[in-house]
């Protein structure tokens, strides 16, 4: 399996640590300090005809943090799945502290000192942490009961030995993103990790929050942890990590220590070309207030209050960016507007019309373009073609249909312009639409939804999944269809992507608008406080 | 220009070739892939080399069982039109399966629909039974009509209550047998012969026999399989179906009416099965009895299974099992195999089409791990 | 246990109304009162060990829609067995043995095969009618039956003792202890623990290191032994005779009874009994022919009140969060 790639070694810094494998640290508590932890020799793993990873060799030392840097579909998930026992490689080794014997599952990974934090929680939602905590080694008491007491204390005693606040009588369901998360961590250490992996940790953080995670890290590696992690974002790895990997389609193709490096070094091995920070456009023209939201409250599936009160104006020609850590009710708010979920109160017009109460059939046709957050879940069916899916919410409308018979000749014809015009790597529009990349699911979204050039274009997380190339095509659409004179209300969890495209910048918390400015004067740490609730 | 850094022409990374697509698209695309076809070939093969074996064990050959069923359900005299007869009600059954699959839904309530449509045909087509044709296309009608109340009841529990249509169909099954034995020994009971339970024989005019050997039930359940078809495969309803329950999600966005089309579906399938019951009270028995309905509303769950949810397949399918049950009755009298060999046979079959473990070792691909359809039970 | 009381306010309040109301009726109405409770914890028994089938299937994240099945082909096995071998206990044991078989293949198909889990179970239902109806035999007779079990002390207390703890099979108590049974480790040991998060989430399981198709294989093959008893019950303790269909579409009012009670061992008993009273009433109507209703209609009055039930109940109760979903793993 593992083909010969050309072996990218990287020039490494000249003030490598890394590349002294002897070289002792002091005040470690356990083991011997510098020792190699972690060692992966010649890992490959395809997914089908996907090579997720090739021939990846890396070595993490004790009390050391590493970054995996790379963009999305980079392979730094499979890589770190295959460590913690996930996912089996086709070929290579994985050894712990010198031990290459294969790591089969999970519990195999935990019981040899490896902890996983994993980017989508795993916690189960319907019960206490405490519960979680203990789940998979549970400790029981006279009869094979489980002893709850005892978990909680373990929880009380890691919280504040870490200083990470829980309640362990607290539903998880209950709990904000932040103690979840916090959660994760310290069930991981219960486990006494040896090495700690943290696959994006930041994702779901406010600025703030993200420093104090930092801030653990750092004090878990001072005390002997060996930290492995995840991201994509350059400033954390600078801030936190003590040497960088750096990945880019399934292979590493640079390490180096971070004192030995910037940003755009990072960035540009990263890419694997110079990068673009920032997007290329005019200064907005903005004409007639379009979307005017009022007062609006939603409530998400849970029935709590999830948009609480939000106003805000998108007028023709500019590029409205919501800036808010996830959970703030943007998904409500965009799926109110979409009429995928229902208003409790408040109003929604665009331009003359009211779509307070309205359906996605009707805001569809009202004018409204809507690249959905889960392009999975509602902005596409896998199972069918390319074809059908560019005319899922058109495919009764003249010339797709005639008289409720579908005419397959336009439904066809449509697809091939709109997979020219908007580059949608396929091997046909009949193809299906499930198993093309992430890129070009989105593409065939973005098309969709930009085809009938729509009054009002509602972007929710436009680039979430996606590669590079495929970010750079829909962020310069998306500035078009502004240009063209549509209104644009983008919501994204992605700090840089709002700085990057918006004209003006709204910032949400607790489901409504916290501060607006414009975004030439829009400050990183200002929003960062607003998105924290700090305001 | 707002500009900030300058941007190097994309050269997006080559991204990996994509698989060519397996399927057609639609909610149970593996199903109606081109696969499943030898799928069902050898599922079928294998059910009766099983069958045969089961035979042998009973003491009788197999090959002079099935020569025997195949004759008695074929080539005796008349055979054939009994078949057919036997065949109409099938493929209307197996279609009230097929339709709400493809939004996801389980019907396994054609039992109960249909005898709700066979006791309403039956006494319509005998009130009206002076109007000849017209007659028995009244009881038709009704008897569509109310079946598909019933479907639509199970749409709309389903749709505003949660109430799982699984569950739903069986207990109104139960219920349905319950209204109908009381109706055909209570208020619709034949004058004369009290203590059976039927109803009044419906009038020769009024009956729905064969022209030229081919049942009229057959050529309506025909022409019925093809509309579904066309409907499903060519029309705007059809894809908004096929939405539903390819990817609910998808649908809402798409702004197709969820519930509205969940509750056709099953009204659909409910009609369906209605007309079935009529036909068969029409066109067999030319009254109601409770034992009509034999188990004509669960082979339908098989002959859609078998037919992969395929409209059209629904008609070979349903032929097979029509020949199977037709042949089952000459089978005991020559050999002394219980006709309930055919259950047996059914059951061996349907666990061979729809395990997916055969058509994964007929073509070793990670696909036909894929269940052979997919229903919802948690939403 | 006083925040459990407020917590539980309506379920308490609701139970020491039907008991007040219980013992009313048993004190008033003495000629008919005692029969009618006997039938209905009758009429119960096999459903509530059918809905611990299903709870236990649920709550791993398997759906049973297979259990009317299963309960077919453990009565059709432990009659036949026990007719054969003139022996109650093989009977018994193939009965048991059937079920676990039956639990096995739905195990097989749904978590190995990740077969859509509803189409397994009418797959089972089909296969299990087909199997029953061939090898059906008439004639056959039971060697003996199924031996009564009076619990000392508990079967004095009036009412409750009369009904659920003397003159009925061991069969019955059965039902009882495995209810509180499933309940205990549902709720408090670690097989409950694992199975409740295999059921909701099942890949933070995975991650903790459980055998997600492992534990979901164990768990629905083995509660396809209560099915089993639940079958024997039918043929060789309420009846003694083995007859086409004689599950009457229990296996779905026991799922019907799981919703209603939640998914919890306990609460589903106590739904179970209600269905049995309602079943009770039902054909106390028939007998006093006080009403001119039909019986074949008040023969309907259980499935009816499913449904009526339900459309009240089913939106508010919520199923373990996996349930209905193969668990792929990032492998395959």
């Amino acid at each position: 399996m593992s083909e010969s790639t050309p072996e990218p070694l990287p020039p490494v810094a000249a003030n490598d640590t890394a590349a002294q494998p002897a070289a002792g640290r002091s005040g470690l508590d356990g083991g011997t300090a510098g020792e190699v932890l972690l060692s992966i020799q010649g890992l490959s793993k395809s997914f089908g005809s996907v090579r997720a990873n090739r021939d990846i060799s890396l070595e993490v030392r004790r009390g050391e943090i590493v970054a995996l840097l790379g963009e999305n579909g980079a392979g730094k998930s499979t890589l770190v799945n295959q460590i913690f026992g996930l996912i089996t490689p086709d070929s290579g080794t994985v050894s712990i502290q010198g031990d290459a014997a294969k790591i089969r599952d999970p519990k195999d990974a935990i019981a040899r000192g490896i902890g996983m934090v994993h980017q989508h929680f795993q916690l189960v939602p319907v019960m206490t942490v405490a519960e979680n905590m203990m789940l998979g080694h549970e400790t029981t008491r006279g009869g094979g009961f489980l002893d709850l007491e005892a978990a909680r204390s373990m929880v009380r005693e890691l919280s504040a030995k870490h200083g990470l606040a829980v309640d362990p009588d607290a539903e998880v369901d209950d709990l904000p993103v932040g103690s979840q998360q916090r959660v994760e961590i310290l069930k991981a250490l219960s486990r006494k990790a040896d090495l700690l992996i943290l696959d994006e940790p930041t994702a779901v953080l406010t600025p703030q929050e993200t420093d104090e995670l930092l801030g653990v890290m750092k004090d878990l590696a001072r005390s002997g942890t060996s930290i492995v992690f995840i991201t994509h974002k350059l400033r954390e790895v600078l801030a936190v990590a003590d040497r960088v990997y750096v990945l880019r389609q399934g292979a590493v193709v640079g390490e180096v220590a971070t004192a030995a490096t910037d940003a755009r070094r990072l960035a540009t091995m990263m890419v694997g070309r110079e990068v673009v920070l920032s997007i290329e456009k005019a200064p907005a023209t903005p004409g007639e207030a379009v979307l005017e939201i009022e007062d609006l409250r939603v409530q998400d599936d849970r029935e709590l209050v999830a948009v609480n009160g939000f106003s805000l104006t998108v007028r023709a020609g500019e590029i409205v960016g919501v800036a808010g850590v996830e959970g703030n009710g943007q998904r409500e708010l965009v799926e109110a507007l979409a009429g995928m979920r229902k208003v409790v109160s408040g109003r929604v017009t665009l331009g003359e019309l009211d779509l307070t109460r309205a359906n996605p059939h009707r805001t569809h046709h009202a004018g409204v373009g809507h690249i959905p957050e889960d392009r999975e879940k509602h902005g596409l069916v896998g199972t069918y073609s390319i074809a059908d899916n560019l005319v899922l919410n058109e495919f009764d409308q003249e010339p797709f249909a005639r008289r409720g018979v579908r005419q397959f000749a336009a439904v066809r014809e449509n697809a091939e312009t709109l997979r020219e015009e908007f580059d949608i790597r396929s091997s046909g529009v009949m193809q299906t639409a499930g198993s093309l990349s992430g890129g070009n699911k989105q593409k065939v979204v973005v098309a969709r939804e930009m085809s009938f050039r729509p009054r009002l274009l509602m972007a929710a997380q436009p680039t979430r999944g996606v590669d590079v190339g495929s970010i750079e095509f829909i962020h310069r659409r998306i500035v078009e269809a502004r240009d063209a004179g549509a209104a644009v209300l983008l919501v994204s969890a992605e700090l840089d992507e709002i700085l990057s495209l918006s004209d003006r910048i709204a910032v949400v918390h607790g489901g409504a608008v916290v501060a607006e400015m414009d975004a030439q004067d829009a400050d990183r740490t200002e929003i960062g406080r607003l998105m924290a609730g700090d305001h | 220009m707002s500009e900030t850094s300058t941007a190097a022409q994309p050269s997006p990374p080559a991204e990996p070739t994509p698989r060519e697509p397996r399927d057609r698209g639609g909610l149970l695309a593996y199903l109606i892939g081109h696969q499943s076809g030898v799928v069902i070939v050898v599922a079928l093969v294998i059910s009766l080399l099983v069958g045969a074996a089961l035979i042998r064990y009973q003491g009788v050959n197999p090959a002079y069982a099935y020569e025997t069923l195949l004759r008695e359900a074929l080539v005796t005299d008349g055979a054939l039109t009994r078949t057919l007869q036997k065949t109409a009600p099938l493929v209307l059954t197996g279609l009230a399966v097929v339709l709400p699959l493809r939004v996801g839904l389980f019907n396994i309530g054609g039992q109960g629909q249909l005898v709700t449509g066979a006791v309403i045909g039956a006494w319509v087509a005998y009130v009206a039974g002076g109007l000849g044709f017209v007659g028995a296309l009244l009881g038709m009608v009704v008897g569509v009509a109310l079946g598909a109340v019933v479907g639509w009841v199970v749409g709309v529990l389903k749709a505003y209550r949660g109430v799982h249509e699984v569950i739903s169909t069986i207990m109104l099954n139960y219920i349905i047998a319950g209204i109908s034995f009381w109706l055909a020994v209570g208020p619709l009971a034949a004058a004369g012969n009290s203590g059976i339970a039927q109803t009044e024989l419906i009038p020769e005019a009024a009956r729905l026999d064969a022209v030229a050997g081919v049942p009229v039930a057959f050529v309506i359940a025909a022409l019925l399989a093809v509309v579904c078809w066309w409907v499903l495969s060519r029309t705007t309803l059809g894809f908004r179906f096929n939405t539903v329950g390819a990817n609910r999600g998808a649908a809402r966005y798409a702004g197709i009416p969820l519930n509205r089309i969940v509750i056709l579906a099953m009204a659909a399938g409910g009609g369906l099965a209605g007309l079935a019951g009529a036909l068969e009270a029409e066109g067999t028995l030319h009254r109601f009895q409770p034992a009509i309905a034999g188990s004509l509303g669960f082979d339908g769950i098989t002959i859609a299974l078998l037919a992969r949810a395929n409209p059209l397949a629904t008609l070979p399918a349903a032929l097979l099992v029509g020949i199977l049950r037709t042949g089952a009755a000459g089978l005991q009298f020559s050999t002394g195999i219980a006709p309930e060999i055919v259950d047996l046979l059914l059951a061996i079959i349907l666990l061979m089409v729809s395990i997916p473990v055969l058509g994964t070792w007929l073509f070793r691909s990670r696909a036909a791990k894929v269940s052979v359809a997919s229903t919802s039970w948690g939403s | 246990m006083g925040t459990w009381v407020q917590k539980n306010r309506t379920t308490v309040v609701l139970a020491v109304v039907v008991v007040v109301a219980a013992y009313v009726f048993y004190y008033a109405k003495n000629d008919i009162a005692p029969s009618m409770f006997g039938a209905a914890w009758d009429y119960a028994i096999p459903l509530v060990l059918a809905a611990l089938v299903g709870v236990i299937g649920e709550r791993s994240g398997v759906v049973n829609i297979g259990i009317e099945g299963q309960m077919l082909l453990a009565a059709f096995a432990g009659f036949f067995s026990a007719a054969a071998t003139g022996s109650m206990v093989v009977g018994i044991l193939a009965g048991i043995g059937t079920g676990l078989l039956a639990g096995g293949f739905l195990a097989w198909t749904t978590v190995r095969w990740r077969m859509d889990q509803i189409i397994a179970g009418v797959v089972l239902n089909i296969i299990a009618t087909g199997i029953t109806s061939f090898y059906l035999k008439s004639g056959e007779i039971l060697p003996g039956v199924i031996p009564n079990l009076r619990v000392p002390l508990l079967a004095d207390i009036p009412l409750l003792g009369e009904v659920f703890f003397s003159g009925r099979s061991w069969i019955a108590s059965v039902a009882i202890v495995a209810a509180i049974g499933v309940h205990l480790m549902l709720f408090h040991t670690r097989w409950g623990l694992r199975t409740r998060a295999v059921g909701e989430y099942p890949s933070a399981a995975d991650t903790a290191g459980i055998n997600v198709e492992r534990l979901r294989m164990i768990n629905v093959t083995v509660a396809g032994s209560l099915a089993g008893l639940a079958g024997v019950y039918l043929s060789m303790d309420a009846s003694s005779s083995f007859e086409r269909d004689m599950t009457a579409g229990r296996g779905f009012l026991a799922l019907a009874i799981m919703i209603m009670g939640a998914w919890r061992p306990l609460r589903a008993m106590a739904m179970a009994v209600f269905f049995g009273f309602v079943n009770a009433v039902a054909s106390q109507l028939q007998q006093t022919g006080g009403f001119s209703v039909p019986p074949q209609l008040t023969g309907t009055l259980p499935y009816v009140a499913v449904l009526v039930v339900l459309a009240v109940a089913a939106g508010r109760v919520r199923p373990p969060g996996a349930v209905g979903q193969p668990y792929v793993k990032k492998d395959q």
